[in-house]
C-alpha cells in the first residue's frame, strides 16, 4: 500500500516506523522541518518531501495522485483537515486519515460526514484518557483493549499471589467462575509466549491475556490475583491535554487531584474543571505530595510531557505510598526498563494510537487492531465476508480454518453476541472475528484469510 | 461634564413623563371621582418645567460623556420622584404633606411598596391607579437602566454578567444596539404584565383592580388598591398567580427575552443566578412551612401552604405583598422573611435586595477560602456556570457589600436617632434599602406614623437600593465633580 503521512512528529514517526516495518508499504512523509526528515531518512526506509502539508504543490509532489491513502498527523488540526480536503478535492486520494485533537471539532461529527473529506479521525489523546481511564475502572488490569465497539475486551493482568487460579490448569476456570464467558488466550512467562489449551497451569507472576464480555471482567481479574479495591482517590501530575481529558472523565466518579506546574496553564485547568482540584506545584515535590496525602492515593498518574519527569515522579509517588502508579511513557527502551520495576503500568502512547491507524492499513476487512508486548503480537478485529465458496473463514469451523502459526482465534461476535471460540464454532458471515497473533509478521497470512476472492496466498 | 447634554436629557426625560400624568385623568373621568383636576394640573407644571429646562438647551448637539450616565441615572429617580409628588400634593383627598407625598412618588418609583396612605378603599380610582402606574413605569425604568445602561457606567448586579457568565447572558447587550436592546426588554416587560393582568382578571379581579396589581406585581413594588392587600381578595388562585408572576419578575429579564426568542426555556437552567434563584426560594419556602406547620400557626395544612408560599415569594423576591399580618408571625419567621430580603431577585429583574449573584458570589469565595486551607498550593477559582469570574469582579462585590452594611448601619442610627424602636428601626432601613415595602413593628402597615426625619432617611434608604449604592454614593465624592 503506498501510504502519504503528513508531519513528522512523535506520531508521525512512530506510525512510519511501525507501517515501514511491513513489506508491502511504500511510506512518504511531509514535514516542514528538513533536519527532521533527514534524521528520519537515516533511520527508515522512506522517502521524504520538505514543504508545507497543506499545500497542494507540496501534496503533489509528494505523490498524493498514487497514493491509496494519506495520514495526516501534523501538530495543526486545521492543517490535517485541509491537507486532507486539498488531497480529495484535487488529486482524489482514496483514503484520508486526520489526526484530531480538538474536541470542539471531534464532537461535531456531522463536520466530517459529507463536509470535509475526511474519512476517519484519530485523537490520540482521547485514545490514551480512555486506555487510562479503563485502567482506573478495572484496577489490576495491565491493558484493556476494546472490540466489536466495546461488546468484548481482551484483558491483560500478571497473575499475583491470592489469584484462585494461580498453580491451577485454565480448564478449571469454568469450574471457578461458572457463569462467566471467558477464555485465556495467551500466557507470557518470563518473556516466552505460551499458546495456553486447558492443561497449561498458570504460575505466579504469568502475564495472562484473557478475552470476556465488559462486565465480567471484574470476575476474571479475581482469579488471576486478589482483587483490588475499586479506586477512589487519583492523583494525576500534569495538566495538559490527556491529563485535563483524564481529570475531566473522572471527577464526577472519583476525587481527583492534578498537578499542574505551570501557574498560567493551572489556572487555565482549573478554570476547565468542576470538581477535581488543581494543584499548582511540581509533581516532583516531596513536600507537595506528602501536604496532598499521596499515601492514600489509590492511583497516581504522571501524563506530562517529559518521559523522564513521568518516571521519577511516579516512583517517587510509588515510594512515599501511592497504591499504584502509572506513567506516560513514550520511548520504548525506557518503557522495559521500568516494567519490572517500580512503576506498575507504563501507558505508550503511541503504541495506542498506532493500533488505531493500523487497522486502516491492513487489507481485507480489518476493524481494530490493538499492538501488545510493544508491538510484537497483536490481537485483532477482523469482519468475516463472503460465502462458503469465495471465503476461506465463513462456514468453516474453527479447527478447519488454516490458521498461521502463532495465530488462534479467540473470540466471535455475532450481532449482539459474543461467542467464546471453541474448536467446532462454525464462523458465519459477518461474523466479528478476534484473533490473537503471538508473532506479528504472520499477519500477511491472517489478511489473506480474511479477503474475499482471492485465490491462494 | 458636560452639564448642558445632562440638562439637555433631563428635560426630554420630564416632557415625556408629562405624558403619564394624562391616563390618571382618563382614569379620574371614567369613575367620576373628581380628582382629575390634580393630574391637569401636574401635567402642565410637569411639562412646563420639562420644556423650561429643555428649551434653553435643544441645540445641544454634545454627546453624553460616559460620566454623566451617573448623573443621569441618578437624577432620573430623584428629579422624577419628586415632580411624581405633584398630583399626590395638589389633589384634595387624600391631604398630603411635602414629605409625605414625595415618599409615595419614591416609593413608588423605587418599586418599594411602602406607603404613609391608609384608607386605600376609600381613596380616588385615580389616585390609586397613579400609584400603580409609577410603579410600573419605576420597574421599566429598572429594567433598562440596570440592563442597558447601569453596565455601561460599570456599576449594578449586570455588570457581573456582561464581564463573566457562561452561556446565553455572556453578550449582555441583547441586541447590538441599545436603543433595540431598550425596546426588546420593553417589550418583555409589556408581554408578562398584559399576562399577569388577564390572569388575574380571569382569576376573579375586576380589570381595574386586575391591571393595577398587575402593574405592581411585574415591577415587584407591592403597592395595591387595598389596605390589605392581595389578602383583600381571600382567593387563593389569585395568591398563586400573584406567587407565579412575583417569581418570573424576579429573574434577569435578558434571560426571559432570549427564552422567547429562542422558544426554549434551556436557558433559564444554564443561568447559575436563575438556579441560585430557584433555590434559595424553594430552601425559604420549605423551612418557613415546616415552621408554619410545626407551630400549628394555621388551623389547615392548605392555609400554611398558600400563606406560607405567598408571603416567602413575596418577601423574598422583596414585592411586598402580604396575605397575612407575618409581621406577627411566630418565633423567627419575622426575621427571617425580611432578612431574606437582603438576597432580594436577580440582577435585571425589578427586584430589590443585594441580587442573587452577589451572594452567590460571596458564597462561592468563602468555600474557596477554606478549600485553601485545606489544600495551600490549589489553584482554585470562582466560577459562575463554567467560567472564571474575574477577582476584581469578587471584589466589587465584596466592596458592594461592605458598603451595603454601612450604610444600613448610618440609616438605622438614624431611624434610632428619630425615635423609632429597634425591631421597628430595623425594618424600616431594610424594607426601604432592599424596596421591600412592609416591615415590622410600627412600620408593619405603613410608614404613616414615622416623623419627618425617619421618612427622609427612608426616602434616602429607597434610592440608594435603587440605585445599587454606588452610582448615588459617586455623586458625592469630589472627585466625581472635578473637570
Amino acid at each position: 500500500m503506498k501510504i502519504l503521512i503528513l508531519g513528522a512528529g512523535q506520531v508521525g514517526s512512530t506510525a512510519a516506523h511501525s507501517l515501514v516495518r511491513e513489506e508491502a508499504n511504500e511510506v512518504t512523509i511531509v514535514d516542514h522541518d528538513p533536519e527532521v526528515l533527514r534524521e528520519l531518512q537515516d533511520r527508515l526506509d522512506v522517502r521524504t518531501v520538505v514543504g508545507h502539508a497543506a499545500y497542494p504543490e507540496v501534496l503533489e509532489r509528494a505523490g498524493a495522485r498514487e497514493v491509496d491513502m494519506i495520514i495526516a498527523l501534523t501538530n495543526s488540526d486545521e492543517i490535517n483537515m485541509t491537507a486532507c480536503h486539498v488531497a480529495y478535492t484535487l488529486f482524489r486520494t482514496p483514503r484520508r486519515i486526520a489526526r484530531i485533537r480538538a474536541v470542539e471539532y471531534t464532537s461535531r461529527q456531522a463536520l466530517f460526514r459529507g463536509g470535509l473529506a475526511v474519512d476517519f479521525i484519530i485523537s490520540p489523546e482521547a485514545l490514551v484518557t480512555e486506555h487510562i481511564e479503563e485502567l482506573i475502572h478495572f484496577p489490576g488490569a495491565l491493558q484493556v483493549l476494546e472490540f466489536a465497539d466495546g461488546k468484548v475486551r481482551l484483558v491483560a493482568a500478571r497473575a499475583h499471589e491470592g489469584g484462585a487460579l494461580i498453580g491451577h490448569p485454565v480448564r478449571e476456570l469454568s469450574e471457578h467462575i461458572p457463569n462467566v464467558e471467558c477464555r485465556v488466550v495467551a500466557i507470557y512467562r518470563g518473556g516466552q509466549g505460551i499458546i495456553p489449551d486447558g492443561d497449561t497451569v498458570v504460575e505466579e507472576d504469568d502475564e495472562v491475556f484473557f478475552i470476556a464480555a465488559r462486565k465480567d471482567i471484574r470476575a476474571v481479574l479475581s482469579e488471576m490475583r486478589k482483587l483490588d479495591d475499586p479506586i477512589r482517590r487519583v492523583v494525576i501530575a500534569g495538566g495538559g491535554n490527556v491529563g485535563v481529558r483524564l481529570a475531566k472523565a473522572l471527577e464526577d466518579t472519583n476525587e481527583v487531584k492534578l498537578i499542574e506546574r505551570n501557574y498560567d496553564r493551572a489556572r487555565a485547568v482549573s478554570e476547565k474543571l468542576d470538581k477535581a482540584i488543581v494543584l499548582h506545584g511540581d509533581a516532583a515535590d516531596e513536600g507537595l505530595l506528602l501536604e496532598e496525602n499521596i499515601d492514600s492515593a489509590d492511583v497516581f498518574v504522571s501524563v506530562t510531557n517529559s518521559e523522564e519527569s513521568n518516571i521519577l515522579s511516579a516512583m517517587l509517588a510509588k515510594r512515599l505510598g501511592a497504591h499504584k502508579v502509572m506513567a506516560l511513557i513514550n520511548k520504548p527502551a525506557y518503557e522495559e526498563l521500568v516494567s519490572a520495576g517500580t512503576i506498575d503500568i507504563a501507558i505508550p502512547p503511541q503504541q495506542i494510537t498506532l493500533g488505531t491507524l493500523l487497522a486502516h492499513v491492513r487489507r481485507g476487512d480489518v476493524v481494530k487492531v490493538h499492538a501488545l508486548r510493544r508491538g510484537a503480537a497483536e490481537a485483532i478485529e477482523a469482519v468475516a465476508h463472503g460465502d462458503g465458496r469465495e471465503s476461506r473463514v465463513v462456514g468453516r469451523a474453527i479447527e478447519d480454518i488454516q490458521l498461521p502459526r502463532g495465530a488462534t482465534i479467540s473470540a466471535v461476535v455475532r450481532g449482539d453476541d459474543v461467542l467464546m471460540a471453541h474448536h467446532d464454532t462454525v464462523i458465519e458471515e459477518d461474523d466479528h472475528v478476534i484473533l490473537f497473533m503471538s508473532d506479528r509478521r504472520q499477519i500477511d497470512e491472517v489478511e489473506c484469510l480474511f479477503e474475499v476472492g482471492v485465490s491462494s496466498v | 461634564m458636560t452639564r448642558a447634554a445632562v440638562q439637555r436629557v433631563l428635560g426630554l426625560l420630564l416632557t415625556m413623563f408629562s405624558g403619564t400624568m394624562l391616563i390618571p385623568i382618563f382614569v379620574s373621568i371614567l369613575y367620576a371621582d373628581h380628582a382629575w383636576g390634580a393630574f391637569a394640573g401636574s401635567f402642565f407644571i410637569i411639562l412646563g418645567s420639562g420644556l423650561l429646562i429643555w428649551l434653553p438647551v435643544r441645540g445641544e448637539r454634545r454627546e453624553l460623556r460616559l460620566r454623566d450616565g451617573f448623573l443621569v441615572v441618578a437624577l432620573f429617580w430623584v428629579v422624577l420622584g419628586l415632580f411624581g409628588a405633584a398630583p399626590f400634593l395638589l389633589v384634595e383627598y387624600p391631604e398630603m404633606g411635602f414629605t409625605d407625598a414625595v415618599f409615595e412618588s419614591i416609593s413608588g418609583l423605587t418599586t418599594t411598596g411602602a406607603t404613609i396612605l391608609t384608607g386605600l378603599d376609600t381613596l380616588p380610582k385615580s389616585i390609586l391607579y397613579y400609584r400603580q402606574q409609577l410603579q410600573w413605569f419605576g420597574g421599566l425604568g429598572i429594567i433598562v437602566l440596570a440592563v442597558a445602561v447601569l453596565p455601561m457606567l460599570g456599576v449594578g448586579g449586570m455588570q457581573l454578567y456582561r464581564a463573566e457568565t457562561p452561556g446565553p447572558v455572556k453578550d449582555t447587550k441583547l441586541t447590538p444596539r441599545i436603543t433595540e436592546t431598550a425596546k426588546a426588554l420593553w417589550c418583555v416587560y409589556l408581554g408578562i404584565t398584559v399576562a399577569c393582568a388577564l390572569a388575574y382578571w380571569v382569576a376573579g379581579m375586576n380589570p381595574f383592580d386586575a391591571i393595577c396589581h398587575a402593574f405592581s406585581t411585574v415591577a415587584i413594588g407591592g403597592f395595591s388598591t387595598y389596605d390589605a392587600s392581595i389578602g383583600h381578595f381571600n382567593s387563593p388562585l389569585i395568591d398563586m398567580i400573584a406567587v407565579v408572576f412575583m417569581f418570573i419578575a424576579g429573574v434577569n429579564f435578558s434571560l426571559h427575552f432570549l427564552a422567547w426568542r429562542a422558544t426554549s426555556l434551556k436557558g433559564y437552567l444554564l443561568d447559575s443566578e436563575f438556579c441560585a434563584y430557584l433555590k434559595f426560594l424553594g430552601f425559604l419556602t420549605v423551612a418557613v412551612l415546616l415552621y408554619l406547620y410545626w407551630v400549628g400557626y394555621y388551623g389547615t395544612l392548605f392555609e400554611t401552604f398558600t400563606k406560607g408560599l405567598f408571603q416567602v415569594v413575596s418577601i423574598g423576591t422583596t414585592t411586598g405583598f402580604t396575605t397575612a399580618d407575618f409581621a406577627a408571625w411566630p418565633g423567627a419567621l419575622p426575621i427571617i422573611l425580611i432578612l431574606s430580603s437582603f438576597i432580594g431577585g436577580c440582577a435585571g429583574s425589578t427586584a430589590g435586595g443585594m441580587k442573587v449573584i452577589r451572594w452567590l458570589l460571596m458564597y462561592k469565595q468563602g468555600l474557596r477560602e477554606v478549600q485553601r486551607l485545606v489544600h495551600p498550593s490549589a489553584e482554585i477559582p470562582v466560577k459562575l456556570g463554567s467560567r472564571r469570574v474575574h477577582h476584581r469582579v469578587v471584589d466589587a462585590v465584596w466592596g458592594f457589600f461592605a458598603v451595603y452594611v454601612l450604610v444600613f448601619g448610618v440609616l438605622l442610627i438614624i431611624q434610632l436617632a428619630s425615635g423609632l424602636e429597634f425591631v421597628s428601626s430595623f425594618a424600616a432601613v431594610a424594607v426601604t434599602l432592599n424596596n421591600l415595602g412592609p416591615g415590622l413593628g410600627e412600620v408593619a402597615s405603613g410608614f404613616g406614623d414615622v416623623g419627618a426625619v425617619g421618612k427622609w432617611s427612608a426616602i434616602c434608604g429607597m434610592l440608594l437600593g435603587r440605585l445599587e449604592i454606588f452610582t448615588l454614593l459617586v455623586l458625592i465624592t469630589p472627585t466625581f465633580w472635578r473637570p
